[in-house]
């Protein structure tokens, strides 16, 4: 158990203000002092950004530096890497490729995304049919991938590919670290309903990564991907909340504002929602809770598909209610974000958005699986695929 | 911030409750006192609000109790909404305990605390906290009751009922001996818990509050009652879900566990997720009345409106998956489901629980 206190890291904060005034301190140097002094997320090893301290103590630090007007690292620019690869490269990465990406990862120097999805392989992850042969000391990775988000700006992603298509699925399956900009890797704009195009394509051409850059040994893909999945559902919908906070704040303003908009059956489903809202929130207070006192539920993957069927349902909602402004839409120029702004658009936008958000990190299909299969005990279904070679599968 | 886990304390609360449920009030014994000349176990109750020190549990030490509070009490609601078991706990350790502890009692509360005395709160179980005071009975000068109220939750089973009434100068508390009134057994949908219909006619009383005291009281009663009621929707909903879950992984149809069917995961899964928002609604409220802040209100309505339609989701899905059998007698799911819609109308349906809220959080109607 560490011996890490709250007092210890106000204490390291002090420190690394005094040496690195915010004010007077360039913002990237700034976050890398941070992460050399062990505070960038205080739960990673020494020398790895962190101090082995609890998790829960991050917020001691990120409160005390946010008071001091320190730069922080935009995290939401950068989730990717912090929510998915960092996780798993700190389980399965050698010394050698810790040393070598978290920092920048941290940073945001380098940004990462995360090649899995293929048109073929969605739901279904491990039928995905990226190849990757040996070659020497190199792989040569031939393949498609889709939904990725950041591909246009990540310098790094992280890949899985098959390398074994004799064996069922699961097992033939490796993963790597793909430099983005090595010749064979093209990423194009993907448009979605919304008018943005803020996920690609990646097309992978004949791209030659080094053995070094594997994550995990040969064939075990599945188990590395199965960390950065788990990590993902944590990130998303984890953060604490004011009441009203998000998109249940707008809609009652404009409930609050515009009286004339107002009709029962309207009144009906916000209070409803309101509700709704308010126990997620508190149901999310109560997953952090839990995860302070080391006994993670298995909440986390409620939270996701109780989160998406609230946005939905508000952002719809919000339509209703903006009367003739409900038929307008912001903007439909082709734009290329690098987060998503779900407070900065209009209410068509918010609606169209939120459609993603049964879809993304797993569809909330797949979530209900998980729940009665992991949660509740349920047996699985039948399957079709389980001792069957991948090449040998219907696609 | 509120704390929404569950103490070790707690824990280990809930742990002597549950096995004392268990052993005492399993389903057929449960079934069978509901046919029977007896249909609240008595005995049960003693050795809860006796031995075990419940019915005082969030009343202070220097008045009998446990000095412990509301959190605990919920934990215990959890629990026996778990077993439905039939015993006058809603009655007469919250809404009998909490107005008698709000109206300043210090004669009955440690006579209820120590499980001496049964007692009743006087109002419809329909009544929400935001409800006016009633009328139904009036209190002449001398402080005699006239007038009726139906469907007094714990009445058939009350030494003493705790009686709003209109009294010369206004609101009143008042307590009446049982023997004072009449009470008529109601046959209630809930064959757990016990309803009469109570009349005054000349009743000789004690007043124990009056004016505002007497209003805030009552309100205050009513406000733990259906915050705390949230916990045993919890409890209720669980038993239910764990219930369907265990039955269909060991029913076979087509030649498969039913509950590998994933039309039927996904609906356990949808339970389990509102489950997982109703007991963090229910905590807050819990805490919010424990440590008695401004959260109390609002709280209390999230936790009514949230928790009534989730237990009542819970015991519909548990009678429908369960199928055939969760529409026969001798199966529980019945006593859960008949529950479940009481406790949906009882301290205020969801629909008047939002309707408060309107008003608490500033949605003001078209």
């Amino acid at each position: 158990m560490s011996t890490v206190t709250a007092d210890d890291l106000r204490a390291r904060v002090g420190e690394l203000l005094a040496a690195h005034p915010p004010a007077s301190t360039d913002r990237l140097e700034f976050l890398r002092a941070r992460f050399d002094a062990g505070l960038a997320w205080v739960h990673y090893p020494e020398g790895l950004g962190g101090l082995g301290a609890p998790r829960e103590l991050q917020n001691v630090v990120d409160a005390e530096l946010a008071k001091a007007g320190a730069p922080d690292n935009n995290p939401r620019r950068i989730g990717i890497g912090l929510g998915m690869a960092a996780p798993t490269i700190l389980r399965f990465g050698t010394d050698e490729q810790k040393h070598r990406y978290l920092r920048p990862l941290w940073t945001g120097e380098e940004v990462w995304c995360q090649l899995f999805s293929e048109p073929g392989a969605g739901s279904d992850l491990a039928a995905l049919g990226t190849r990757a042969v040996r070659d020497g000391d190199e792989w040569v990775v031939d393949g498609q991938k889709v939904w990725t988000s950041v591909a246009h700006i990540a310098r790094f992603g992280i890949l899985v590919t098959r390398t074994d298509p004799d064996v069922p699925k699961h097992q033939g399956m490796t993963y790597f670290i793909c430099d983005m900009t090595d010749p064979g890797v093209e990423v194009r704009p993907l448009r979605q309903l919304t008018g943005e195009a803020e996920f690609n394509e990646v097309f992978l051409s004949g791209v030659r990564i080094p053995d070094d850059n594997r994550l995990g040994a040969v064939g075990e893909g599945w188990k590395v991907a199965q960390t950065t999945l788990m990590n993902e559902r944590v990130a998303i919908g984890g953060n604490a909340m004011p009441r009203e906070g998000g998109l249940i704040g707008m809609v009652t303003r404009t409930w609050r504002e515009r009286p004339e908009l107002r009709t029962p059956e309207l009144h009906d489903r916000l209070l409803k929602l309101w509700v709704e809202a308010e126990a997620a929130r508190l149901a999310g207070q109560r997953l952090r809770q839990q995860l302070a006192v080391g006994a993670p539920g298995p909440e986390g993957s409620a939270m996701k598909l109780a989160f998406a069927k609230l946005q939905q349902a508000l952002t719809g909602l919000e339509v209703e209610l903006s009367g003739e402004d409900g038929l307008r839409y912001d903007d439909w120029t082709l734009r290329r974000p690098e987060k998503v702004d779900m407070l900065g658009r209009g209410p068509g936008y918010r609606y169209l958005r939120a459609k993603g958000n049964s879809i993304e990190g797993g569809t909330s299909e797949v979530l209900r699986n998980i729940i009665s299969e992991r949660v509740l005990g349920l047996p699985s279904e039948p399957r079709v695929d389980k001792d069957v070679a991948w090449k040998d599968l219907p696609r | 911030m509120s704390d929404l886990l569950y103490s070790e304390v707690e824990e280990d609360l809930r742990a002597s409750v549950r096995d004392l449920l268990t052993d005492r009030a399993g389903f057929t014994s449960v079934l069978a006192r509901t046919e029977s000349a007896e249909p609240y176990d008595l005995k049960l109750w003693r050795t809860l609000a006796g031995d075990l020190g419940l019915a005082g549990l969030a009343v202070p030490e220097s008045l009998g109790g446990q000095g412990a509070s509301y959190r605990e009490v919920a934990v215990v609601l959890e629990e026996l909404g778990r077993s439905v078991a039939p015993v006058p706990f809603l009655g007469s350790a919250v809404l009998a305990t909490t107005a008698l502890l709000a109206a300043g009692d210090r004669e009955l509360v440690p006579r209820l605390a120590g499980g001496e005395l049964i007692g009743a709160l006087a109002v419809p179980l329909t009544s929400a906290p935001e409800s006016g005071f009633p009328d139904g009975v009036s209190a002449n000068t001398e402080g005699a009751l006239s007038g009726a109220v139906r469907a007094v939750v714990d009445a058939p089973v009350a030494d003493v009922l705790i009686v709003p009434a209109a009294g010369p100068d206004g609101a009143g508390l008042y307590a009446v001996e049982q023997t004072a009134a009449t009470v008529s057994d109601v046959v209630s949908l809930d064959l757990t818990r016990r309803l009469a219909d109570v009349s005054f006619d000349n009743a000789s009383s004690r007043l124990l509050a009056s004016g505002a005291e007497a209003e805030s009281a009552l309100r205050q009663a009513l406000r733990a009652g259906a915050g705390l009621l949230a916990s045993e929707q919890v409890g209720l909903a669980q038993r239910c879900l764990d219930e369907t879950v265990a039955y269909l992984k060991q029913r076979y149809q087509f030649g498969r566990p039913v509950g590998s069917f994933q039309a039927l995961k996904h609906r356990l899964a949808d339970l389990y997720l509102e489950l997982v928002s109703a007991r963090a609604t229910a905590r807050h409220a819990a805490d919010a009345l424990a440590t008695g802040d401004d959260e109390v209100p609002v709280a209390v309505a999230v936790a009514a409106a949230t928790c009534s339609a989730v237990a009542l989701h819970a015991a519909e899905e548990s009678v429908q998956l369960h199928g055939g059998i969760g529409m026969t007698w001798e199966h529980s799911a019945h006593l859960y489901l008949k529950r479940a819609k009481s406790d949906e109308l009882a301290l205020g349906t969801p629909g008047r629980h939002r309707a408060a809220l309107a008003g608490l959080v500033d949605l003001p109607p078209a």
